[in-house]
């Protein structure tokens, strides 16, 4: 691989890297025909950065020459970030190459806006098109769709993609127009809303469409946005346009920032607790409503678990008996997860759980024990502690920077 | 006591034959005593391999016999004297009749490295055998609990083969790959069909301290165990693709110890971007606080004010401009020639909206030009309008067919195609301006209002959601496909007298849209 191409790859890598979006699961079954190369798999992440966040897709911009000026972006047009920008040949020669050594799942394509969103969107279909016809490429791809390119455009992206992303990065209208001053929030929710429309219709008809969805990414931290304005805007984008996922990333500091940005990043854990409030929404049957009942002022306590605040502010619903207690509820018990209520439920039929047959159905059960009555135990003393959120939350476990 | 000597690896075969004795001798779990033997290695003796079953099968599949793990070439299963031998060779006793995810456990489970796992597995055979058949339904069980937790390990190794493979390229002119690698428990069979799946056109070689997996393009084989030394040092990507790792990392999120729980140090040696986690883990705080003490910059280049006005200018301009950007769009059902435009002037006063391009439509790239065109324009010229003078078009821009044979057979568009083509259409009749728009048959009538109405009730004069004011008629092939001649003739009188009150209407009809 020679020079140039690996320096323009350091720069168009680390220009994408503040897409958090990783996942490579959702896609049909492929595998390689007889010329063909690559398949899809449930997810596989091929390498963890010191990060802690995987590397699956070949995740780069076609080009960080942008004329937007979103003032998060390190991409601005007021950056004064090193630029390149790849060619056609180039993406897809470096996409083939690093997937026949096995260090990626596929392809994760966005760009800066140049010349017009049209011309963008036309050149990330290239890519995705030559990688499909030329090489019969079945690995994952997942293309950015520029919202503001036209809708026929956005709409071939899904005859090549697997999924298609369209960034909201800011949960309120007000946040675009200060800091996004290019982004049109209609104009996402439109092509968000074609986009839906033609992935339910290709599905209902049979037809091959995005296959694994679209999802989209909100940044907090950036803006004054409270955790339960995130997770409305969430809620609402799940609602609307039945999202595969909303990705949450941490406002981070980056260089060459701009001065309408807050000087200091949000908490770690912050981004965490909204995952696992998103998650509550979406695998556990909670409402919005119940969601941001575990907040407090709007913010997720960062402490403990969205999902053992609400059940501490919800004592009265608890303890759950695990030989009786139905299934909703038992999703409800901090600690236990949908895997463990499910080996819960098909292990009582056949005997009574104990709390030690508990302690090897689940990791958790310091937490799940305040909550629960098995054969053997019933909480009621501690249930209702007054020191019991202290007690469950353990050691301050506010993850910092360093 | 009965002692039973299994061979090196997962020597599913052997536990199979084990069971099936013990089980017909009534030998309970604690009067077992189970060994692995060392002189049957693994791959003691790769001439054991017979190509029948392990060469692809027919469909380009791969097919290992034993399914999830390394199994038939294992020299067959020794049960050692003094109590009664297993006959070797000869017919084994009845297989056994065990739930189905009881035999996936095992089949899993006995690629662990661990040297019980065959005493476990057989205590969990012997209490599914002996009243407790929904066992595996109690994951709360103490042995239940420990198996799985076994096929969990084994599924995770497979998981991270998959994942921390690298291959690397021999220099040499045939392309070819070999990636050395070195698993927890003997998963080689069991995760080798995967790669051939993804790189089934490709030379490669898999070695491993338990053993390799060869693929050639066409059959997957296995030989004897290998050292890192045999496979290539390095590769001319991996310069560029540990830049990539180092370049995707964000300093300000450092967090080794959750790399760590996901790739485990044991991989690392065999993974060529790892070398890079120490420098970047010890640069990162310095990285950030760099990066904070940084003022916030102020931009070097002026606003590039031309380009942002050029960028914002989205508008289409012209049906030319429009027309070439749908001849680049591809179809929405693979299939066609080519996109096919409308056709006619920029102002003409009535667009035509047919349904789809037919097949002669689709090699021409024109519409309207089939037996059903050539109808039309001797339909337009008895009612006195020329085709010169009307914008011709369809719903959906692309031929959409069923190949039977050398024909190609119309299949019409679904309503989600419709749908989707409905925004050429929209611009077609923003730039035209026209004062009337004429829907032809079903599909267009869906087109223009979006929802399916028969014609019969429809038909004549219509305004449309859009704001058009138009009018409502048959496609012209319906009056091909008439059976009678009678009938014909007098479907095309109607359809006459329509284009005559079309042409009427249109004479003092304001353009674009009205309100209705």
């Amino acid at each position: 691989m020679d020079e140039k191409l690996a320096t323009k790859l350091r720069i168009l890598a680390d220009a994408a890297k503040y897409d958090v979006s990783c996942a490579s699961s959702g896609a049909p079954k492929r595998s390689a025909g007889k010329d063909g190369l690559g398949s899809t798999s449930n997810g596989i992440c091929h390498a963890y950065t010191p990060d802690g966040r995987c590397v699956s897709l070949l995740k780069i911009l076609l080009t960080n020459y942008c004329l937007f000026d979103c003032a998060y972006c390190i991409n601005r047009r007021s950056s004064n970030v090193a630029r390149a920008r790849f060619s056609v040949r180039e993406v897809v020669g470096l996409t083939v190459a690093f997937y026949k050594r096995n260090y990626i799942e596929g392809l994760f394509l966005s760009s800066g806006i140049i010349r017009n969103a049209d011309y963008t969107m036309e050149q990330l279909l290239l890519v995705a098109k030559t990688l499909r016809r030329e090489h019969g490429f079945q690995g994952y791809i997942h293309l950015k769709t520029i919202p503001e390119a036209s809708p026929h455009l956005i709409e071939q992206a899904g005859l090549w993609a697997d999924r298609l992303s369209i960034n909201l990065e800011l949960p309120t209208e007000k946040s675009l127009k200060r800091l996004a001053p290019e982004k049109d929030g209609a104009a996402i929710a439109q092509a968000m809303g074609r986009m839906r429309e033609r992935i339910d219709e290709a599905k209902a008809e049979g037809r091959t469409f995005s296959p694994a969805g679209q999802s989209t990414q909100l940044i907090v931290g950036a803006d004054e946005a409270t955790d339960e304005a995130v997770l409305r805007t969430s809620a609402a984008l799940y609602r609307n346009y039945d999202l595969k996922r909303v990705y949450y990333s941490g406002f981070s500091p980056i260089p060459h920032a701009s001065r309408a940005l807050p000087a200091k990043a949000p908490p770690l854990a912050r981004e965490n607790r909204l995952y696992q409030a998103d998650w509550l929404l979406r695998n556990y049957a909670f409402s919005i409503d119940e969601v941001a009942d575990a907040a407090e002022d709007g913010m997720l306590p960062l402490d403990i678990d969205p999902k053992l605040a609400w059940a501490l502010k919800h004592r009265d619903r608890f303890p759950v008996d695990v030989n009786s207690g139905e299934r909703e509820m038992l999703l409800r018990v901090p600690g236990l997860g949908a895997r463990a209520v499910e080996r819960i439920l098909r292990a009582r039929r056949h005997r009574r759980l104990r709390l030690d047959d508990i302690a090897r159905v689940t990791l958790s059960l310091r937490r799940a024990r305040p909550f629960l009555v098995a054969a053997d135990h019933r909480p009621t003393a501690l249930t209702d502690r007054s020191d019991l959120r202290e007690r469950l939350a353990g050691r301050p476990q506010q993850l910092s920077l360093f | 006591m009965r002692p039973i000597l299994l061979a090196e690896g997962a020597d599913l075969d052997g536990f199979r034959r084990a069971v099936r004795t013990l089980v017909a001798d009534g030998v309970a779990p604690d009067q077992v005593i189970w060994s692995i033997g060392g002189e049957a290695g693994l791959f003691g003796s790769a001439s054991h391999l017979s190509q029948g079953e392990r060469s692809s099968n027919a469909e380009g599949g791969v097919r290992v016999r034993g399914k999830v793990c390394p199994d038939g070439a294992q020299p067959l299963t020794r049960t050692a004297p003094p109590s009664r031998p297993l006959p070797l060779g000869e017919v084994s006793p009845r297989p056994l009749h065990l739930p189905r995810p009881v035999a996936a456990l095992i089949e899993t489970a006995v690629c662990h490295r661990d040297p019980e796992r065959y005493a476990l597995l057989y205590r969990l055979v012997w209490r599914v055998l002996h009243g407790e058949r929904e066992l595996l339904e109690i994951a709360s069980d103490p042995l239940v609990h420990r198996l799985t937790l076994m096929a969990k390990s084994v599924r995770r190794d497979i998981h991270k083969m998959h994942a921390f493979l690298r291959f690397r390229q021999v220099e040499g002119e045939a392309e070819r790959y070999v990636a050395f690698f070195e698993p927890e428990h003997f998963i080689l069979e069991a995760a080798a069909p995967f790669f051939v799946e993804r790189f089934r056109a490709l030379d490669w070689s898999i070695l491993t301290p338990i053993g390799s997996a060869h693929w050639d393009g066409a059959a997957l084989s296995f030989g004897p165990p290998a050292t890192r030394a045999e496979a290539p040092e390095t590769d001319g990507f991996e310069a560029g693709w540990r830049g990539y790792y180092e370049s995707t990392f964000n300093p300000a999120r450092v967090n080794p110890e959750l790399m760590r729980a996901h790739m485990p140090k044991k991989y690392w040696r065999n993974l060529p971007e790892t070398a890079a986690v120490p420098g970047l883990v010890r640069s990162a705080a310095s990285r950030v606080s760099s990066m904070l003490e940084q003022e916030p910059t102020m931009p070097t280049k002026r606003s590039p004010e031309k380009a942002l006005e050029a960028m914002r200018d989205r508008e289409i301009k012209s049906l030319a401009q429009l027309n070439k950007l749908l001849k680049a769009s591809e179809p929405l059902v693979k299939g066609a020639t080519q996109a096919v435009a409308g056709e006619g002037p920029d102002d003409a006063e009535i667009v035509f909206v047919g349904e789809q391009p037919g097949d002669q439509e689709d090699l021409q790239g024109r519409p309207f030009v089939g037996p059903a065109g050539k109808l039309f324009d001797r339909a337009l010229g008895d009612a006195g309008l020329d085709r010169r003078q009307v914008y011709v078009t369809n719903a959906v821009k692309h031929f959409k067919f069923d190949q039977r044979g050398k024909k190609r057979i119309h299949q019409k568009p679904t309503a989600g195609e419709v749908k989707h083509y409905r925004w050429w259409l929209e611009k077609e009749l923003e730039l035209i301006r026209p004062k009337l728009v004429v829907a032809l048959g079903g599909t267009a009538v869906l087109a223009m209002t979006g929802k399916n109405i028969p014609i019969i009730r429809a038909r004549g004069p219509a305004h449309f959601p859009d704001g058009y004011d138009g009018y409502i008629s048959v496609h012209p092939s319906y009056l091909l496909r008439l059976p009678d001649e009678d009938a014909k003739a007098l479907a095309y009188r109607q359809f006459v007298e329509d284009l005559e009150r079309v042409r009427a209407m249109a004479a003092d009809h304001p353009r674009g849209r009205v309100a209705a």
